[in-house]
């Protein structure tokens, strides 16, 4: 695995990103840098005083090979369970495809990024769907317990597994309350190179953070607005301007157990 | 008190070998199934994403919290002044030092990827309590180390000062440890049979149980490879008096921890699925924990006589052993097997064996680790003691019908 970046699951959390993927696209961050540097000196010549660490942290704007990530981001999903029908695994299947992990035909040990679940209120029967992965706590418990730091927290919210040294204790599976996280039981193949897996380690969804750090949204998020309910929105929760933080603050969310004190990045509606 | 004499493990018999030979062959497969395990992966133990802490954790931390429990004897001796203990006080620290080696073993073999033990010993992060077990594991195996040095140097030993200073180190020490093992589970706050702060207690009086009796079994074992009684007849009825007292607070600290899950709804799905539903874990809780690892052993010790006997204290701490493994099983096992409460109130089912019981059956592998950890620490038990004069030995009519002449 040649990619020893910041924006892979098996990146550390400097921000040094020097993937093979992301090399051959150096020419247009530098020039996406350029630009968005040339718009931001623009508007702060034309509306001085008008914050502008909002400006480029919308999904569609890249982060530039080498420049850190930032706490003024805060990476989320707002999830409409309205939206998300029964049946439908258009997230799961993306998230598999984009990520490499699949069923090997051992339910109990095979990793699961996200997975659908079916809530039922026992009382009146209601019944809804939603998809269930990392939660991209503010306050992770994983990232607590982990004895090496190999569970991390990057600045803008996503959570990670350094696998350089994750040397597979679990203790962030006894302590993650979402059973987000997967222990790699079986020697694995076919790995894709921004999503590196070692046998022996944990992994979990990583909000495809290769796409994000390229200005695109997450694999899922996609899928389920492409063939799915589009019940996904992904976005900055810190921009006001944001569509998902627009709707945080328009409507009632709910976060899943919230009582753990956590604070998950991903909310849901309708549940 | 007459001045205390000690031995080496000498006059090897059958026995001895034979012992060394189980312990060894025990140790090669525990060796083997962890190749198998790092080479071919997990997937060759029962061990998945529901259950991630197996059988070889039942182990581990059985050991640890035990090795932590063993030191008691020497802390009685020196910082609590109890001289007649001072005889069984170095092979108390020697038991600490194998016990937690074995245990240690059996957890770092058990990692994921045990190849970068090197990083668990140097990247850290100070916020896991994971990571603060690591420095008192450390620490604990050189502080034991030093307060054997005061005890059995020549020079060191002359006066008394050196060794009750390290042996009151030893003793806050070995508390802050076995505090920081019970919070590994208590600190969990997200799974039911945890998020308790009485683990820190409960593991404490366990150890205390636990460790005593290691130490009355290894007695029993090296006396019978030397053929002398190297626990003195008045020792007999304080060795009881300990066990009954420490059975009895890890029995108190059992029913807090369950009476206060039952009382609070939050837990009572949890604590019924532990106490009444269960299957396995109700099974080993109740039969292998309460009846045959607390309850039979203080009827055994229960006599006033025969309560004292060597048999009886022998028997019982093996039954409390028993009992040891039972209540790790259940605490390590079985608090993992009750599903995660996602959405309280709410039936929840998935591909991904939420809202269900996870399943769990330990394989042989698990097995064999597991318990070349108790070989490690026998055997290295077994060697030091051939070694260096770990071992009591009695004057003349200390003891039973077996004391020692010399």
């Amino acid at each position: 695995m040649s990619c020893r970046s910041n924006s892979g699951a098996g990146c550390g959390r400097s921000g040094e990103c020097e993937c093979a993927t992301a090399t051959s696209d150096a020419v247009d961050n530098a020039r996406r840098t350029f630009l968005r540097g040339a718009a931001a000196m623009t508007v702060t010549t034309l509306a001085a005083g008008v914050t502008l660490y909002g400006f480029g942290a919308e999904p569609a704007a890249a982060r530039a090979t080498g420049e850190k990530a930032s706490s003024k981001v805060r990476w989320g999903l707002l999830i409409d369970a309205s939206k998300c029908s029964d049946g439908c695994t258009a997230c799961v299947s993306a998230c598999q495809s984009e990520n490499g992990w699949h069923d090997t035909g051992h339910p109990t040990t095979d990793a699961q990024w996200i997975r659908k679940l079916t809530v039922k209120d026992p009382n009146t029967g209601a019944t809804f769907s939603l998809p269930m992965m990392c939660q991209h706590c503010a306050k992770p418990p994983c990232v607590d317990v982990c004895p090496t730091g190999a569970s991390f927290r990057r600045a803008d919210g996503i959570v990670l597994v350094d696998k350089h040294i994750c040397i597979g204790c679990r203790y962030c599976m006894m302590a993650c309350p979402y059973k987000a996280r997967s222990f790699i039981h079986e020697p694995v193949d076919d790995q894709k190179p921004y999503a590196p897996r070692g046998r022996g380690t944990v992994e979990s969804c990583t909000l495809c953070v290769h796409r994000v750090d390229e200005g695109r949204t997450p694999a899922c998020v996609e899928a389920c607005n492409d063939t799915g309910g589009g019940a996904m929105l992904f976005g900055d929760l810190n921009d006001s301007s944001s569509e998902i933080a627009k709707r945080v603050a328009a409507y009632r969310t709910t976060r899943i157990r919230d009582d753990l004190g956590t604070d998950p990045g991903v909310r849901y509606v309708n549940i | 008190m007459a001045k205390v004499s000690y031995q080496k493990l000498e006059n090897h018999s059958p026995f001895f070998w034979g012992l060394v030979a189980l312990n060894g062959a025990i140790i090669l497969a525990g060796l083997g199934a962890a190749y198998v395990m790092e080479h071919r992966g997990h997937i060759i133990s029962g061990m998945n994403n529901q259950i991630v802490w197996g059988l070889p954790h039942v182990f581990a931390v059985f050991l640890i919290v035990a090795a932590s429990g063993a030191l008691n004897v020497a802390s009685v001796s020196s910082v609590f002044n109890r001289p007649e203990y001072k005889p069984y006080a170095r092979l108390s620290g020697l038991l600490a030092i194998t016990l937690l080696v074995g245990g240690l073993s059996v957890l770092v073999l058990d990692l994921g990827r045990p190849d970068r033990l090197i990083v668990a010993m140097t990247t850290y992060n100070f916020k896991s309590i994971f990571a603060w077990n690591i420095y008192l594991y450390i620490g604990f195996l050189a502080i034991v180390a030093a307060y054997l040095f005061a005890m059995m140097d020549r020079r060191a030993s002359g006066t008394t000062l050196p060794g009750r200073a390290i042996g009151w180190f030893a003793f806050v020490w070995r508390l802050v440890l076995t505090t920081g093992t019970g919070s590994i589970f208590g600190w969990l706050v997200a799974r039911q049979s945890y998020d308790a702060a009485i683990m820190a207690p409960l593991f404490i009086a366990a150890s205390l149980l636990y460790g005593l009796a290691f130490v009355v079994l290894a007695l029993a074992t090296a006396g019978r490879q030397l053929r002398q009684d190297l626990v003195a007849d008045e020792m007999l009825g304080k060795i009881r008096g300990l066990l009954v007292i420490f059975a009895l607070a890890v029995l108190y600290f059992t029913a807090a921890q369950h009476l206060k899950s039952l009382y609070a709804s939050e837990y009572r799905g949890a604590e019924r699925f532990l106490l009444l539903e269960g299957a396995i874990y109700t099974g080993v809780f109740w039969v292998g924990q309460i009846l045959v690892g607390s309850v039979l052993p203080l009827a055994i010790l229960a006599p006033p006589i025969f309560g004292r006997s060597p048999a009886a204290i022998t028997v019982a701490s093996a039954l409390f052993l028993v009992g040891g493994l039972a209540q790790m099983f259940v605490i390590i096992i079985g608090g993992q097997a009750y599903p995660l409460n996602l959405f309280p109130g709410m039936d929840v089912s998935s591909l991904f064996q939420d809202g269900q019981v996870a399943h769990y059956s330990g394989s042989l592998a698990e097995v064999l680790l597991g318990l070349s950890g108790v070989s490690i620490a026998m055997l290295l038990t077994g060697i030091a003691s051939r070694l260096l004069p770990f071992l009591p030995r009695l004057a003349s009519g200390q003891g039973g019908g077996r004391t020692a002449a010399a």
